[in-house]
């Protein structure tokens, strides 16, 4: 064992974390409809599986696309040998408008300030590369994406200081949390390199409010740091509310082409919002030239196959296509997360009200036995042994209080995502907790959603935001 | 005030990132700048610079695009192949899809002449060999160890296997007196001057075939090496990414075929790095791949491959490929005969004008000798003479001492990237500059010593301290490096940054 690193025999790898080892059981025994109906249900995976048909009916239509010919030649040739790690320039150039696109095209992006990666994950690492020394600490706002334990800090050596947020305030940023997680890791001796936020956020599926990315963008001004903003889920924002970009923050505060717009970083993804994360395509956006520079040589490493570049380039430069397909992919999310979260309510349990991606952020904090982490570990394992369904346990994802559970909605069939809401109910009847609530569910029920219209109220900023229907 | 701002932004990124950690200034890079300034085409610009610095394998790119359109069912996107397409874009499984895993499995036994057999299971993807070589890295060393590398070896190894794992790279020194071959007192050697820098050595990397020599290691060569890591206990890597690229006569063998006949091997410390780039021509679809018989790497480079995977699509594609069997057998053996015949005419003209070149039999490139060139034998003399052969010449050549070889007057010559015609001027332009110097030589009246030790028909002399008249002194800057596409009217690469 000597004759391997560190990396290799401790466990940086973060894949001993419950996030994966639900993973482990489902793959032991997942559910087929058919071939398996009391399989365990996969309700972990982030995946967005909803729109498929779009892309496969854009295929149709685009032969030359889907062949990898242009004007009825094949280009093969030309691709199998194109290794330039600046990336296709039509593809980067595609992207940027993509990305404009998400964000109502009031911010513009720059193809040559894009960074291919082989996904976020490498994007994610990257950045680390190229701002961190072993050591130095980023902030990161809890709950958190278990995999950034890996990506941020396994092979650079980088810390991650918790922001803890809490469910009192629905889980939003303060200026008093940032500025703790600051001292915490002062009084660690680590010294701060940055803040990385998850806008939207997994796993709360909220997007960040103005007034939290006002107090980011200050937050960093002041200490001279960086921010990087992983905006995967940017395409996946359903709710009645524009997404808000750092971008966008930027532009209002006339912070283009400062010093501060330098260090901030966003970091973007076609896994989530167009569902491919098998394509691996990942990507760096940076207002540094040296963080472009150097990210780009890094880029080697992993860089997105040529034939899919070319394949997502014609893809997305469609714009009558990525126009109907934001559209349509916001409107069967935002079906898809209603019928989980009605599911739940019937069940007597509520969510973080969420405007944004492939999950929601389950409250079951009152079906634990007691207020620990241990039985939250308890209800997770019942629920994927018994109940056989994987979700995450707040836990794996660094939540500071225990009972929340992230679920997923977007990566199963509709009657699929029924059955699992049968079966928790059935479970959630079985328990002294689920009898009560049959009792008195209606003022059980009542009380939640109370609770649940003032967190909502809470998160909305009201100058730039249109109410929710109720 | 710029100066001021800058160093304080160097001081917002890491010592990796403000760095030139990536290797990119090395002169390796540098000739790419002049051939994008001014690339050669057969028409539209025939004086530009023919690029020869550029390993690729292009002269089967013919049989791929043939199958490609007869087989649209390996893509997802056509309509043969649509029903795969959801399936197949939700797949990230860091294990790979496992009919990819082994159609590169037999692939890897067909290169090796099926002497051996491959595990699918061992097998780990990667963002090419680039990324499989620093994830070995990662896995095998801690920040400060030390590789043995024997020289002249592949200059984005610097990168690779350095710029962000943190590990030192040791030379080991070959020598043109016998071939370059690797000694057992060459590894003792470099072994010592490491453990007395104080430096962890924790393994071998070793390139069979060569790059840049285009050698193979034979077999008794390759046992000492087995023997000499294993019993030094430490990791022997071996890249084998030109396994597909002899021609003639020779044979590859591969590591893999030498640790079954060694009893007690502990091939715990055997390692392979592998890709589809040379051997396949398709360096642009990432598909690198690490075969590791040690357990735990394997465990954990799959980890690591999560950040480096192979693009799904890719995958299904190289699955189906690969799968073809007739398919690979014809193109491996096309591959070769076209790579002999390459070879063949570009060695034939270099012997015509009495220029040396190592002997070799594989790879895509050859290691051509102009030491008697040199005014002296410096690396300084060497640059000078690669100038020349740039900017005068016009061809892309590279220079020896980015390989780190250790003697001045070397030149790896790649002839697989470019067409018939394009060799054909490349022979000429030589053929024209060599009678140059001697036109000149002869001006000067001196008498002429001969140098040349491997030419096979006629031999030159050279003066030793012949003064080349070109007075081409311009300096370049550090390079910026951008590898494209050496094809220069693809729209693909025409955008420039």
């Amino acid at each position: 064992m000597k004759q391997l690193s560190t990396k290799v025999t401790s466990n940086g790898h973060g894949q001993d974390s419950s996030y994966f080892l639900g993973w482990e059981e489902y793959e032991k025994n997942p559910y087929d409809e058919i071939k398996n109906p009391n399989g365990i249900i996969q309700m972990g995976l982030a995946e967005n599986q909803l729109c498929f048909d779009l892309i496969e009916s854009w295929l149709a239509k685009n032969p030359d696309a889907a062949s990898l010919k242009r004007n009825g030649q094949s280009i093969f040739r030309e691709l199998a040998l194109f290794q330039d790690y600046h990336g296709m320039p039509e593809f980067k150039k595609a992207m940027a408008e993509f990305m404009e696109e998400i964000r109502g095209n009031r911010v513009t992006f720059d193809p040559k300030k894009i960074v291919l990666a082989a996904g976020s994950t490498s994007a994610n690492e990257t950045l680390m590369f190229c701002l961190a020394e072993p050591g130095d600490a980023f902030l990161l706002p809890t709950p958190y994406y278990p995999g950034f334990d890996r990506d941020l800090k396994w092979r650079t050596g980088a810390e991650i200081v918790p922001i803890h947020c809490s469910s009192s305030n629905g889980f939003q940023i303060t200026e008093s949390a940032l500025q703790q997680a600051y001292q915490q890791a002062q009084k660690l001796d680590l010294k701060v390199k940055g803040v990385l936020v998850t806008n939207p956020s997994n796993p709360l599926g909220t997007a960040l409010t103005r007034r939290e990315l006002n107090l980011l963008v200050d937050f960093i001004t002041s200490k001279n740091i960086h921010l990087i903003s992983d905006e995967i889920y940017s395409g996946t924002m359903f709710g009645f509310e524009q997404f808000i970009s750092v971008m966008d923050v930027l532009k209002d505060k006339k912070l283009e082409n400062t010093e501060v717009s330098k260090r901030v970083h966003v970091v973007y993804s076609l896994s989530k919002d167009l569902g491919l994360p098998g394509f691996r395509v990942g990507a760096i956006y940076s207002n540094d030239e040296m963080v472009v520079s150097a990210a780009t040589k890094m880029s080697s490493f992993g860089l997105v196959s040529s034939q899919t570049q070319y394949l997502l380039s014609a893809l997305l430069s469609d714009k009558k296509f990525t126009s109907q397909y934001l559209e349509e992919n916001q409107k069967r999310l935002k079906s898809r997360q209603k019928r989980l979260v009605s599911g739940l309510e019937s069940a007597g349990i509520t969510c973080l009200r969420s405007n944004a991606g492939l999950f929601c952020w389950v409250d079951m904090r009152h079906l634990l036995d007691t207020n620990t982490f241990e039985a939250e570990l308890d209800l997770w394992k019942k629920i994927v042994y018994n109940v056989k369904l994987n979700i995450s346990p707040g836990s794996s994802c660094h939540c500071t209080e225990p009972g929340w559970f992230r679920v997923c909605f977007a990566n199963m069939s509709e009657d699929t995502l029924d059955l699992a809401l049968k079966r928790l109910k059935t479970f959630v009847e079985s328990t002294d907790c689920g009898r009560m609530i049959s009792r008195s569910s209606h003022e059980r029920l009542k009380s939640l959603r109370k609770k649940t219209v003032s967190n909502w109220v809470f998160r909305v900023s009201w100058t730039d935001r249109v109410p929710d229907e109720r | 005030m710029a100066l001021a701002a800058e160093k304080q932004d160097r001081n917002l990124l890491s010592k990796i990132a403000a760095g030139d950690g990536h290797g990119e200034n090395s002169s390796y890079f540098d000739g790419w700048k002049a051939y994008e300034e001014n690339p050669f085409h057969p028409i539209h610009r025939p004086d530009g610079v023919i690029q020869m610095g550029l390993a690729e394998n292009q002269l089967c790119g013919d049989l791929m695009r043939k199958w490609i359109l007869e087989h649209p069912e390996a893509s997802i996107c056509t309509s043969e192949g649509v029903n795969q397409f959801s399936d197949i874009a939700i797949f990230q499984d860091y294990h790979g899809l496992s009919e990819f895993r082994q159609a590169v499995a037999k692939f890897m036994e067909k290169t090796r002449n099926n002497k051996v057999k491959f595990d699918p299971n061992r097998i780990v993807m990667s963002g090419g060999a680039t990324g499989a070589h620093e994830t070995v890295a990662f896995c095998l060393a801690n920040p400060g160890d030390g590789f043995l590398v024997p020289t002249p070896y592949y200059p984005g190894f610097d990168r690779d296997l350095r710029w962000r794992t943190g590990v030192n790279l040791v030379p080991v020194t070959c020598h043109s007196s016998d071939g370059f071959k690797i000694t057992v007192e060459a590894l003792e050697d470099a072994y010592e001057k490491a453990r007395e820098s104080n430096i962890s050595v924790k393994g071998l990397l070793i390139t069979n075939p060569s790059n840049p020599l285009g050698t193979t290691l034979d077999r008794e060569c390759l046992k000492s090496l087995v023997n000499f890591t294993n019993d030094k206990g430490i990791h022997l890597i071996a890249d084998e990414i030109y396994a597909a690229t002899t021609f003639g006569q020779s044979k590859f063998i591969s590591v893999a075929e030498v640790i079954e006949e060694i009893p007690n091997c502990d091939r715990d410390l055997i390692h392979i790095v592998y890709s589809l780039s040379k051997d396949m021509g398709l360096p642009g679809l990432r598909v690198g791949i690490i075969y590791s018989y040690n357990d735990r790497v394997v465990h954990i480079a799959r980890k690591m491959s999560s950040f480096g995977l192979v693009s799904s699509q890719t995958q299904h594609l190289i699955a189906k490929m690969l799968s073809d069997e007739d398919f690979v057998d014809e193109f491996i053996r096309e591959s070769k005969l076209r790579l002999a015949a390459r070879h063949t005419e570009i060695t034939t003209g270099l012997d015509g004008l009495g220029i040396g070149w190592l002997k070799a039999k594989a790879g895509l490139f050859l290691w051509m000798d102009l030491r008697n060139l040199l005014k002296t034998a410096t690396f300084d003399s060497e640059t000078e003479l690669w100038r020349v052969i740039v900017h005068k010449v016009k061809l892309n050549v590279s220079p020896g001492g980015s390989f780190h070889c250790h003697e001045p007057g070397w030149f790896r010559v790649c002839f697989a990237n470019m067409d018939q015609k394009t060799m054909e001027t490349a022979l000429e332009r030589i053929r024209v500059f060599t009678s140059q110097l001697e036109e000149e030589s002869l001006n000067r009246n001196k008498p002429m010593v001969a140098t040349t030790i491997m030419a096979k028909k006629k031999k030159k002399c050279w003066q030793s301290s012949l003064r080349l008249s070109f007075n081409d002194t311009r300096r370049f800057e550090d390079g910026f490096f951008s590898p494209h596409s050496p094809v220069p009217p693809s729209p693909l690469v025409r955008a420039q940054t």
